[in-house]
């Protein structure tokens, strides 16, 4: 499986650790009400969808960057893959 | 139609005429009592044990493809209990001894055989864990031996002892343990199942749930919509897929799980060895072939097949252990779809729709578990109360802080 690393070009994904679903990029305020329950769906509550997935890896052996990697989990097809920073700054605006 | 040794001979001897069907093909009804989603190992396992011992006959069990066609034909079919913690151990003892009397209880050869397992050591430290780990399979009555290096050498001779990483230095072993016959166990329960009144309803596949007032109707289905007081999800690998039709999200991913056999060979393997720090273990089929297998390819996938950096690993881990093996040539890989929780234990609960019942998250541990799971969720299923050997499969151990982690590393269910 080889993830387009936007910055490096097509990396073998042996290169990458894998996290899990990008909504982790999402974490709750611990000062909000119901701040307790929000996080245990964050920590232990998953999509997990058949078809596509947004998803976190690191880019450990390579320019340790976070990656969000959009991928099929039927056909293991790799759709995009972005900076996880650009993502949150994106979300931020 | 009752297996004996009888049988056999009166069936040779007349041209094997009077061997029929093993179970019926039927209509779905309009409704049941109780339908159970997944014709695997757990959802046969199931309605068996709500037949036999729950007197529920009015049970139909759905399955999307064949019976035993998922994970229950993909596994490495090794039954052991040999876990740590209190919360896992005495329910995987108890299905180690309903594996013990399986085959007299289902009239059929499931081929149980307690050749054993062998969980290697490399170092003072590990070998100090598993002397706690068998403490704690002593204290559940599943017996454990603490082997020497000397004691395993005899045992398993072929093995590298003097790997410069992790030499050999002794093994923790389950003499009950061992392996099945994966299709035997789907076959049995099946036609226990049958003969007792419940409907095995093949090519059916789930696709919604019929819920009002916060209550299962029943479920649709690409054969039409089927009625049912309660429902039974018992789908390992696609949990999250229909949990997702009654909007439910899970503690679970999906992962992919490859295995691996190799030519048949002539009997060379004693029992079942695993080399956890090279990830990987294998055991003989009565066939010859040797099975083994590693880790998952840990990231999440739906799609039945792993990828070939994971089988380069296992294959190193296995020239490693024992580099005999690299004469063998490999017949087959595989893959299967797992659900990995987030604590690496299972799940057999209500839900909180009423009249929804799931069983799932076996990780990579679904096959051994099959016996207790089906009486568990069964006993769940027929009394709306847990197991008293399941009662800490519940899902709400998570927000509770009771999560049951032998590994001890998190909420990260690739690692476990």
């Amino acid at each position: 499986m080889l993830i387009p690393h936007p910055l490096l070009g097509l990396r073998d994904a042996q290169e990458f650790t894998y996290l899990g679903d990008a909504s982790l990029l999402n974490r709750p305020d611990p000062a909000t009400p119901g701040a307790e329950a929000a996080f245990c769906d964050y920590v232990f509550l998953r999509d997990n969808p058949a078809g596509v997935h947004r998803e976190l890896w690191f880019h450990e052996q390579g320019d340790r960057s976070w990656l969000v990697v959009t991928r099929n989990t039927l056909t293991h097809e790799i759709l995009s893959a972005e900076l996880a920073s650009d993502v949150k700054a994106g979300a931020a605006q | 139609m009752t297996f004996s040794g009888f049988k056999v001979i009166k069936e040779a001897l007349t041209g094997y005429k009077g061997w029929g069907p093993l179970w019926r093909n039927p209509v779905p009804k309009p409704s049941y009592d109780i339908v159970i989603i997944g014709g695997g190992g757990h959802g046969l396992a199931t309605a068996y044990y709500l037949a036999k011992r729950y007197g529920q006959a009015n049970v139909a069990v759905l399955e999307k493809g064949w019976i035993g066609s998922g994970n229950a034909g993909r596994n490495t079919t090794i039954i052991r209990s040999n876990y740590l913690l209190p919360g896992n151990q005495p329910f995987y003892e108890l299905s180690m001894k309903l594996w013990e009397t399986l085959e007299q209880d289902t009239n059929f050869n499931s081929m149980v055989s307690q050749r054993g397992i062998i969980n290697l050591i490399h170092s003072d430290g590990q070998r100090d864990a598993y002397r706690r780990r068998g403490n704690s399979m002593m204290i559940s009555g599943a017996g454990a031996r603490l082997l020497g290096r000397d004691e395993l050498r005899q045992m398993v001779p072929f093995l590298n002892f003097d790997n410069a990483r992790f030499p050999i230095k002794g093994g923790l072993m389950q003499e009950r343990a061992g392996t099945a016959r994966h299709d035997g166990v789907v076959w049995g329960y099946a036609r226990g199942a049958d003969r007792r009144g419940v409907d095995i309803i093949q090519n059916c596949e789930v696709t919604g749930f019929r819920i009002e007032n916060g209550a299962v109707q029943g479920v649709e289905t690409t054969r039409g919509f089927i009625g049912a007081g309660k429902v039974g999800v018992s789908v390992a690998g696609s949990s999250g897929r229909v949990m997702g039709y009654a909007g439910r999200r899970l503690p679970i991913e999906s992962h992919a799980l490859q295995a691996f056999v190799s030519e048949g060979l002539k009997p060379v393997i004693p029992g079942v060895i695993t080399f956890g720090a090279g990830h990987f273990y294998v055991s003989q089929s009565d066939k010859g072939g040797l099975v083994f297998g590693g880790d998952i390819d840990g990231y999440n996938s739906y799609a039945q097949r792993g990828g070939l950096p994971v089988i380069e690993d296992v294959l190193e881990g296995g020239m490693a252990l024992m580099p005999m093996i690299g004469r063998a040539r490999l017949l087959r890989a595989w893959g299967g779809l797992v659900d990995m929780s987030m604590d690496g234990s299972p799940i057999i609960d209500r839900t909180d729709i009423a009249g929804l019942y799931f069983n799932g998250a076996w990780n990579y541990g679904g096959f051994k578990a099959t016996p207790a799971a089906g009486l568990t969720f069964a006993h769940l299923l027929a009394t709306d109360t847990p197991h008293e050997t399941a009662t800490a499969f519940r899902f709400d151990r998570f927000n509770r802080g009771y999560v049951i982690d032998e590994k001890g590393v998190g909420a990260q269910p690739n690692l476990h």
